[in-house]
């Protein structure tokens, strides 16, 4: 499931990240790793070394694929126990 | 909660709140750093493919519970950035030199699993001479090759990896057949040796093809535990820095130009299970 | 145990090296240290050790090191010029701590300075013995070995022709063979710290994990590889066997197997009534400088005989600092062969170069 869905609609998340931003080195490889799509890197914002880095969407799978590319070892995936529709498990917040 | 995404993705949904883990409902899948790396940072380059392979190295052994048993033999090379913070035994060796100093440890101490780390100038170029006899004698030894197709620690040099074409400080106009001869390509040529039990090469540029690395891996482990021989994974893995290409252009690059020369597969595998 | 049985210089030293605890061997053929290698080959299995014909010296030398890593008592050897290949590991071993006995069955004695300098790279430090005899030879292997694990550094026996192709009926010393060998050392890799927090790391590039965003620090390496190497330096006492020098008016410094035949020579003049004494080196790191500085304190010169063309006679003047002239009563001494087989290793060729030394300084 993509992030870009139609205005309103609740998009489904089975997993989580918890994304370490000052380890981040700004490289872009989870971008493109990952299968929904669902990371962009800052436009402007950067972390305390001057290095762009990831943020996520709504949508996640918690596949790992970001956590399995990721050099620097930037990301902590998690999987909802019960991703529900529109449940406190797996609701865009 | 930041809302700074890239500009060009349009609208969409708020950003998801990545600052803290989730709490009560959710289990976590994958960590930040794998159990047999200590944490801390390490100093390569952003996008650099050899931390995703040193990952798979050690889940595959942790995977095995080899991890009270495992002697890993460093090579010289960006790697060994990794040589004093993992949490297996680790023996530092010179620049080509991994696999007779692995052939000792085995020898003299038969229970141990013991691997090599070497780059591709440390492995073939160095050491060619080494890896060559040490799988034709089939030591019982798994040797890993980063393979980036260039001297990276130096500062980005032609090895006996690099393809043609490719672009480095030592073949400024592209390596050339006549000027610089023709890449080798190490586990083909480790594969026709009988000593050699498990060859395979595989990459860290996708998602998938990490995951096929950490079976590779896990495989040739397998084989050295069980006795089969010698076995080696060749992994490629990006240099951005190395091939001159930014870094969200290196998974792509390595598909083109490294992958296209030294093919990923299993190219050989002596065990009595077929390849899942 | 006596055993003494007629052995070749070479069965005996390999004996040695298994009587005193080596289960490790690694080499490449090359005379004449050949033999030695191939006597390992023959008995090492036997007492459940591993011998390893590598295809290079360099090789050889990288299995040595892997096996001494693993707490494995491990040696390994060739003649001069594979010892020439392997400088660069013996440097980094050293640097690594790591105990290791290497074997130089040199040609001739051209290899005093790779020996004692060191041909490899940067400070480091190996002990070196020079085993004058068969006997002797057996005592200082074993002494090798367990100067090696106490201060965790290679050491470096020097032979040469003679001594591996003479034959003498010299007894084993040292524990039986097939002795179960010792635990092996709290930093030898054995696998089993994985996973613990706290694996063990054995490295040139230093011992220290890294911790925060420090990777490997060579400064603090090298400096305390440096003290650890000056500590050594001065705990080890060194060794030389010393002869008639309270009077001599000319002693004579040799070592290895010509410092037999300086012997022989000396005692024959001092028959006739000349006075003259010998220092024979069996340390030559650290070198007896004061024996040699004892023995030159008082006479009216000192010579050197070696063969080649005067490499431990630097050694001795730096002993003797100025006391008494050095004069260099050595050379080149060698056959078609190259191996050294000197013709002027001569007893009555030694004793009128040594006379003609007295005469000119009367």
């Amino acid at each position: 499931m993509t992030g870009a869905t139609g205005a309103g609609a609740p998009v489904r998340s089975r997993g989580t990240l918890v994304i370490d931003v000052e380890a981040c080195k700004g490289c872009e490889l989870c971008i493109g790793a990952c299968p929904p799509g669902v990371l962009s890197m800052t436009a402007g914002a950067v972390n305390g070394r001057g290095y762009r880095y990831p943020v996520l969407a709504p949508g996640c799978t918690g596949c790992r694929a970001c956590a399995q590319i990721c050099p620097d070892f930037v990301f902590q995936v998690y999987k909802y126990d019960h991703p529900g529709p529109g449940g406190a498990g797996g609701e865009a917040r | 909660m930041s809302d700074d995404r890239a500009a060009g993705t349009g609208p969409g949904p708020a950003a998801v709140d990545t600052s803290a883990p989730p709490g009560a409902g959710a289990h976590l899948v994958d960590d930040f750093t794998p159990a047999l790396v200590d944490v801390g940072a390490h100093h390569l380059c952003p996008g650099c493919g050899e931390p995703i392979a040193v990952r798979g190295l050690v889940e595959a052994i942790a995977e095995l519970g080899l991890e009270r048993s495992t002697i890993a033999v460093f090579g010289i090379g960006c790697s060994t950035a990794f040589s004093n913070n993992l949490d297996v035994e680790v023996l530092q060796a010179l620049h080509g030199r991994a696999p007779s100093v692995a052939t000792g440890v085995k020898r003299a101490r038969p229970d141990t699993t013991v691997v090599t780390v070497q780059g591709d100038g440390d492995m073939v170029s160095e050491g060619l001479q080494e890896v060559l006899h040490a799988a034709a004698r089939g030591e019982r030894i798994t040797c890993v090759m980063l393979n980036n197709g260039v001297f990276g620690e130096t500062g980005g040099h032609m090895t006996a990896t690099t393809v043609l074409g490719q672009r480095t400080k030592t073949s400024l106009d592209g390596r050339d057949a006549v000027a610089h001869g023709r890449p080798i390509l190490l586990a083909d040529l480790v594969a026709r040796l009988e000593g050699a039990a498990f060859v395979a090469r595989c990459a860290v540029n996708t998602a998938g093809d990490v995951a096929r690395t950490r079976r590779m891996l896990r495989r040739a482990l397998e084989t050295q535990r069980d006795g089969l021989g010698f076995s080696l994974v060749e992994i490629l893995t990006m240099c951005p820095t190395g091939w001159f290409v930014d870094t969200p252009a290196a998974p792509a690059y390595l598909a083109d130009h490294l992958g296209a020369v030294h093919g990923a597969g299993v190219l050989k595998d002596l065990r009595a299970e077929p390849p899942s | 145990m006596s055993d003494r049985r007629l052995r070749m210089g070479s069965v005996a030293i390999a004996d040695a090296m298994i009587d005193a605890g080596c289960r490790f061997f690694a080499g490449y053929p090359m005379t004449p240290f050949t033999e030695v290698l191939e006597h390992m080959a023959r008995r090492l299995p036997e007492v459940g050790g591993v011998c390893m014909n590598a295809e290079s010296e360099i090789e050889a030398v990288g299995m040595a090191w892997g096996a001494a890593a693993t707490g494995t008592p491990a040696a390994t050897g060739s003649t001069g010029q594979g010892l020439s290949l392997m400088q660069e590991s013996l440097a980094e071993i050293t640097l690594a701590r790591l105990p290791l006995v290497v074997l130089n069955m040199a040609r001739a004695q051209g290899d005093y300075w790779q020996a004692t300098r060191g041909g490899g790279h940067g400070d480091y430090r190996h002990l070196v013995l020079a085993p004058g005899d068969v006997a002797e030879a057996v005592a200082v292997v074993h002494e090798a070995f367990t100067l090696s694990a106490t201060w965790r550094n290679p050491v470096l026996v020097l032979g040469d022709y003679y001594l591996a192709h003479t034959a003498r009926a010299v007894p084993s010393n040292g524990r039986a063979p097939g002795a179960t060998p010792a635990a092996p050392p709290s930093w030898a890799l054995t696998g089993a710290s994985g996973g613990t927090g706290h694996a063990k790391l054995v490295s040139f590039l230093g011992s220290v994990k890294q911790r925060d965003d420090v990777g490997y620090d060579l400064a603090a390496h090298y400096t305390a590889c440096a003290e650890h190497t000056a500590t050594m330096l001065r705990a080890v006492p060194a060794r030389a066997e010393v002869g008639s020098t309270e009077d001599a008016e000319v002693v004579v410094v040799a070592f290895g197997t010509p410092g037999g035949y300086v012997r022989a020579a000396v005692q024959a003049l001092r028959a006739e009534g000349v006075a003259v004494g010998w220092v024979r080196p069996i340390t030559l790191v650290p070198f007896p400088a004061a024996e040699v500085a004892a023995a030159a304190r008082g006479a009216k010169a000192v010579a050197v005989y070696e063969n080649n063309t005067g490499q431990m006679l630097d050694d001795v003047r730096l002993a003797v600092l100025g006391a008494a002239p050095v004069e260099f009563i050595g050379g080149l001494s060698l056959d078609s062969s190259g191996f050294g087989i000197a013709p002027d290793l001569d007893v009555a060729v030694l004793a009128a170069r040594i006379l003609d030394v007295v005469e000119r300084h009367r």
